[in-house]
């Protein structure tokens, strides 16, 4: 019925000696918010660097929005429409809040170097347009009013909110989170969630990494379960969570 | 074959003195994952205070056998050069340990070009005649043609006994467990009790005295000994060190005696395969061409690289 | 319910951020941001009568000074888009300076025309594109060399990188002073001389001119030419800071990672950086090449790479002015130490010690330590940045569904 936004298939990536991942694949229907978990080291962080070209697996097929999908070069990951946020935050330190957002405008903007240069009138047209959509995703995230601090400055939790704005200016079709949530306090979820439903609400399809189970299973609308490289569960939340392969898998032992 | 023989004997010294360079770069680079841009001048200061101190020997006991001369100097340059050594690594890099990549990389290059003008200022900046105090008469190889001289082979033996003995060093003794473990992973390594800046400067001492050895060396090959004798080599030994495998000892040593004979056959042949386009006066680029290569193709070097994982 | 000492402080914050200029328009004290611009003023005033200042008081040889200063300052600020704003350290960056030279030198000197009959023939005159035309060549020329050369570096680490250009400009130099066998292109160390000086609109710049009653020497002459050109030069390097590249420079240089994920391609930025410095560099090659009237490869050296890079560091990295003052200050105290180095020890030790030129190479390289040490970013680094709350007016209804 509704064609799916990111289809992959039969992922497979070893290192060395360890199959990091085996016949990895999901489906992502447009709108949703998707959840990948599973205990660390499971290969979530890997399934990520995956589809987002950072690792090339060694087999496997894309579908994004109907069409294959061949994540060679980082670059070309955004300009296909995925964006992603990093488990360890990487933002430009050194530059403004705002200024930060402006570069993630940078894949859909095109002055190059002698726009640059001559600075015509409409190079100064662009720029404005970035600059003021660049605001506008700060206020819609919540920290409009830190655009010009310095990125490193901010707390935690809007350096982690500046990192989803950032990644909203490359207006991506999936927007891929990893560990968002990583660090943060009981309040700043609520407010993260909040944030998170809203952009659901406003049409985007998120890909989710998350360990808190309560966050994700109250935010998702359909999981992945990875353990040791493999998929063990996959569907609603509920039903993921009563599998008893996921709750071996985090507990260890079969419960009662 | 005319020459062959010739250019890989003269390839075999070159690369014996770029090995002993390359050592120090090599284990440098290995724990900290800088280059140390005064290096080659530190070979440079140890040639040159070798070359003080026979010169004081002659003076202060002129009946002393010439070889012994020569032994004692660079044991007097080894020890001059390490505390140099460490004294750079204290005030110029230790502090900038957490700096950007940029900050102990342009204290180096002042480090060099202050050891340059000191040099120029205490000695000379005229090149200075260094004594030949080993026989250098020529030796016919066999019926090759080729010719060696006996300083030629001593500095080939005197580099294989080195090398032999910093592995020996490195694989044998507790200092050398412990400038592994450093090179492996310092935090870990710390955590084992093995103080890493003491390991670090115990690397720099080592290195320098190496580059000590190599100066004297050079300078007694080309019967001279000047302030900007050491960067070139320099240079050329970490493309040495490069070519190998950085942080790898086995690769330093490798990657000398390949790029000594890298350059020397293409100084000889070079003429020959370009219709005298060009000739041996290019011999410089050759060392600059295969960091070039190597880098782009096969950045790991010969045999693979080994920096230390600080994470 | 706002509490009256709250109410009170952010008033008093927002006239603070009113008076720090933000919003000048009818603020009512506009001091800060007019102390900005006498500051300018006054530079641009000093700037314009320096040459006559130095030849009043010191002659022609100090006017000359003036120019290479310009010329330094011209390098700087095309190193510092490749160092400074992308962040790529460059330590062959005077190859492209050679590259500018060394075309003016060969399209606009009796060089090639002596050597190669070939060549005097299609020029029976003499090869004199002259500096204009030379000047337009140079520029994608140079640009040409910056992508070649960088082309090799863009998957290497910063101290790989700085080795690897290194040998680049140590190669172009060895080539320049060898490319003279078989064939003599470049003339190797005796260098190419006779090269055509700058003619403007028929006047030759380096014959002494008169105007308006007022003498201006070839070295006065050359003075406004090379500022015109620097000027240029700022005004593209603030454009470029402030537009699309300019921040996918830094974004690149903060963490190229990261750059990449957010859709920059930053091979091709690294390689613009590349080009974009290396085209000032030879631009300002080309003007000394005229200027000078000869070159050879001894201008080229590593230390020339070296002491660019110095100004572009202890000036304060990827902060224009600050480059422009490190320009000012090292070439200052270079030409101070060389005229008081000698004459002071003198007089305090009865004879000269150090050498002036040993003494100015041997505090370069302390100042490059102890600056690096005590204030790496430079001594005139880009200025924090006040953290201060936005309050914006919206100018236009959000794009983005929902609004904030």
């Amino acid at each position: 019925m509704t064609t799916l936004l990111l289809s992959v298939q039969n992922i497979n990536k070893r290192f060395g000696g360890l199959q990091a991942l085996s016949e990895v694949g999901l489906q992502i229907a447009p709108g949703q918010i998707y959840g990948l978990i599973g205990p660390n080291g499971a290969g979530k962080t890997t399934f990520f660097n995956v589809i987002t070209g950072l690792y090339t697996p060694d087999s496997g097929t894309f579908i994004l929005d109907g069409k294959p999908y061949q994540p060679t070069a980082v670059h070309e990951v955004a300009k296909a429409g995925i964006a992603r946020t990093f488990q360890n935050i990487r933002l430009f330190g050194d530059m403004t809040a705002l200024e930060n957002v402006m570069v993630g405008r940078h894949v859909r903007t095109k002055a190059g170097i002698f726009a640059a240069v001559f600075r015509t009138a409409s190079v100064k047209r662009e720029e404005a347009e970035i600059e003021d959509m660049a605001h506008d995703l700060l206020e819609y995230v919540g920290i409009g009013q830190y655009a010009h601090y310095t990125a490193r400055n901010l707390s935690y939790g809007h350096q982690r909110r500046l990192e989803i704005a950032r990644a909203l200016a490359t207006e991506p079709k999936l927007l891929a989170l990893d560990e968002p949530a990583a660090g943060m306090n009981a309040t700043e979820k609520v407010e993260l969630r909040a944030l998170l439903d809203k952009v659901r609400q406003d049409g985007r399809t998120i890909l989710l990494i998350e360990h808190d189970v309560k966050l994700v299973m109250g935010l998702c609308d359909r999981m992945t379960v990875l353990d040791y490289g493999k998929v063990i569960a996959q569907g609603l939340p509920q039903d993921v969570q009563n599998d008893p392969a996921v709750i071996e898998a985090y507990l260890g032992t079969p419960a009662h | 074959m005319d020459i062959f023989i010739q250019q890989v004997v003269n390839g075999l010294v070159l690369g014996c003195i770029y090995a002993l360079i390359a050592l120090g770069y090599t284990m440098v680079y290995g724990i900290l994952g800088i280059i140390n841009f005064a290096h080659g001048d530190v070979l440079m200061v140890g040639a040159l205070t070798a070359l003080s101190a026979i010169l004081g020997l002659q003076y202060l006991f002129p009946g002393m056998p010439q070889w012994l001369m020569l032994v004692v100097a660079t044991l007097i340059a080894m020890p001059v050069c390490a505390y140099l050594s460490y004294g750079i690594e204290r005030v110029a890099y230790r502090p900038l340990r957490n700096a950007p990549r940029l900050a102990p990389l342009i204290t180096a290059i002042g480090i060099s070009i202050i050891l340059q003008t000191l040099a120029m200022i205490i000695w000379s900046r005229n090149p200075l005649i260094f004594p030949t105090l080993l026989p250098s008469s020529p030796i016919d190889i066999f019926d090759t043609g080729a010719v060696i001289t006996g300083k030629e082979i001593v500095i080939i033996v005197l580099s294989f006994v080195v090398m032999v003995g910093l592995l020996l060093l490195v694989n044998r003794t507790k200092l050398g467990r412990a400038m592994r473990a450093t090179a492996e992973s310092p935090r870990i390594a710390s955590l084992m009790g093995v103080n890493p800046n003491f390991v670090i400067s115990a690397t720099f001492m080592i290195g320098a005295a190496l580059a000590a050895v190599a100066g004297v060396m050079m300078a007694t090959n080309y019967g001279n000994a000047h302030f900007y004798m050491g960067f070139i080599p320099g240079l050329k030994a970490f493309t040495a060190a490069v070519l190998g495998g950085i942080g790898n000892l086995a690769g330093a040593m490798i990657g000398g005696i390949l790029l000594g004979l890298i350059e020397a056959l293409g100084a000889g042949y070079i003429g020959d395969f370009t219709n005298d386009i060009f000739g041996s006066n290019y011999q410089d680029v050759f060392a600059f061409i295969v960091l070039i290569v190597v880098l782009v193709f096969r950045p790991s070097g010969i045999m693979g690289e080994r920096v230390a994982d600080r994470a | 319910m706002t509490n009256p000492s709250e109410v009170s402080a952010t008033a008093s914050k927002a006239a603070a951020a009113n008076a720090s200029g933000a919003t000048a328009a009818n603020s009512p004290s506009l001091a800060p941001v007019n102390k900005k611009w006498l500051a300018i003023a006054g530079f641009v005033a000093i700037a314009l009568l320096a040459p006559f200042i130095a030849q009043t008081f010191g002659g022609n040889y100090w006017v000359r000074i003036l120019d290479f200063a310009l010329l330094y300052i011209m390098l700087a600020l095309g190193l510092n888009i490749v160092v400074g704003f992308a962040g790529l350290l460059d330590l062959g960056y005077i190859a492209f300076y050679a590259v500018g030279a060394y075309l003016m030198a060969l399209l606009s000197s009796p060089h090639l025309t002596t050597q190669f009959a070939e060549l005097a023939q299609l020029f029976p005159g003499g090869m004199h594109l002259g500096f204009w035309w030379v000047l337009l060549i140079a520029g994608p020329v140079a640009a040409l060399f910056g992508v070649l050369l960088g082309a090799p570096t863009l998957k290497l680490r910063g101290d790989y990188l700085a080795i690897v250009t290194l040998g680049f400009g140590e190669i172009i130099r060895i080539f320049l002073n060898n490319l003279d066998r078989p064939v003599n292109i470049t003339n190797g160390p005796k260098g190419i001389n006779a090269i055509d000086p700058v003619v403007f609109f028929g006047i030759d710049l380096s014959r002494p001119q008169e105007l308006l009653g007022v003498a201006l020497s070839p070295g006065l002459m050359y003075y406004y030419l090379i500022m015109v050109l620097v000027i240029g030069v700022v005004i593209i390097s603030l454009r470029l800071q402030r537009s699309r590249i300019g921040r996918a420079w830094v974004a690149i240089r903060e963490d190229e990672t990261a750059a990449k994920a957010m859709g920059i391609n930053t091979r091709n930025v690294k390689l613009l950086a590349f080009a974009m410095g290396a085209t000032f560099g030879g631009i300002s090659g080309v003007v000394f090449g005229a200027f000078q009237a000869f070159v050879s490869p001894e201008s080229f050296v590593l230390w020339e790479s070296i002491y660019v890079l110095a100004i572009v560091v202890l000036g304060g990295m990827g902060h224009i002015p600050g480059v422009i003052l490190g320009g000012i200050l090292l070439v200052g105290f270079q030409e101070f130490l060389r005229e008081l180095a000698e004459p002071v020890q003198k007089m305090l030790f009865g004879q000269v010690y150090i050498d002036a030129e040993v003494l100015r190479q041997l505090l370069f390289g302390l100042a490059l330590v102890v600056v690096m040490l005590y204030r790496p970013s430079g001594i005139w680094p880009a200025p924090r940045r006040e953290d201060r709350p936005v309050t914006r007016t919206r100018s236009h209804t959000s794009r983005l569904e929902g609004g904030a």
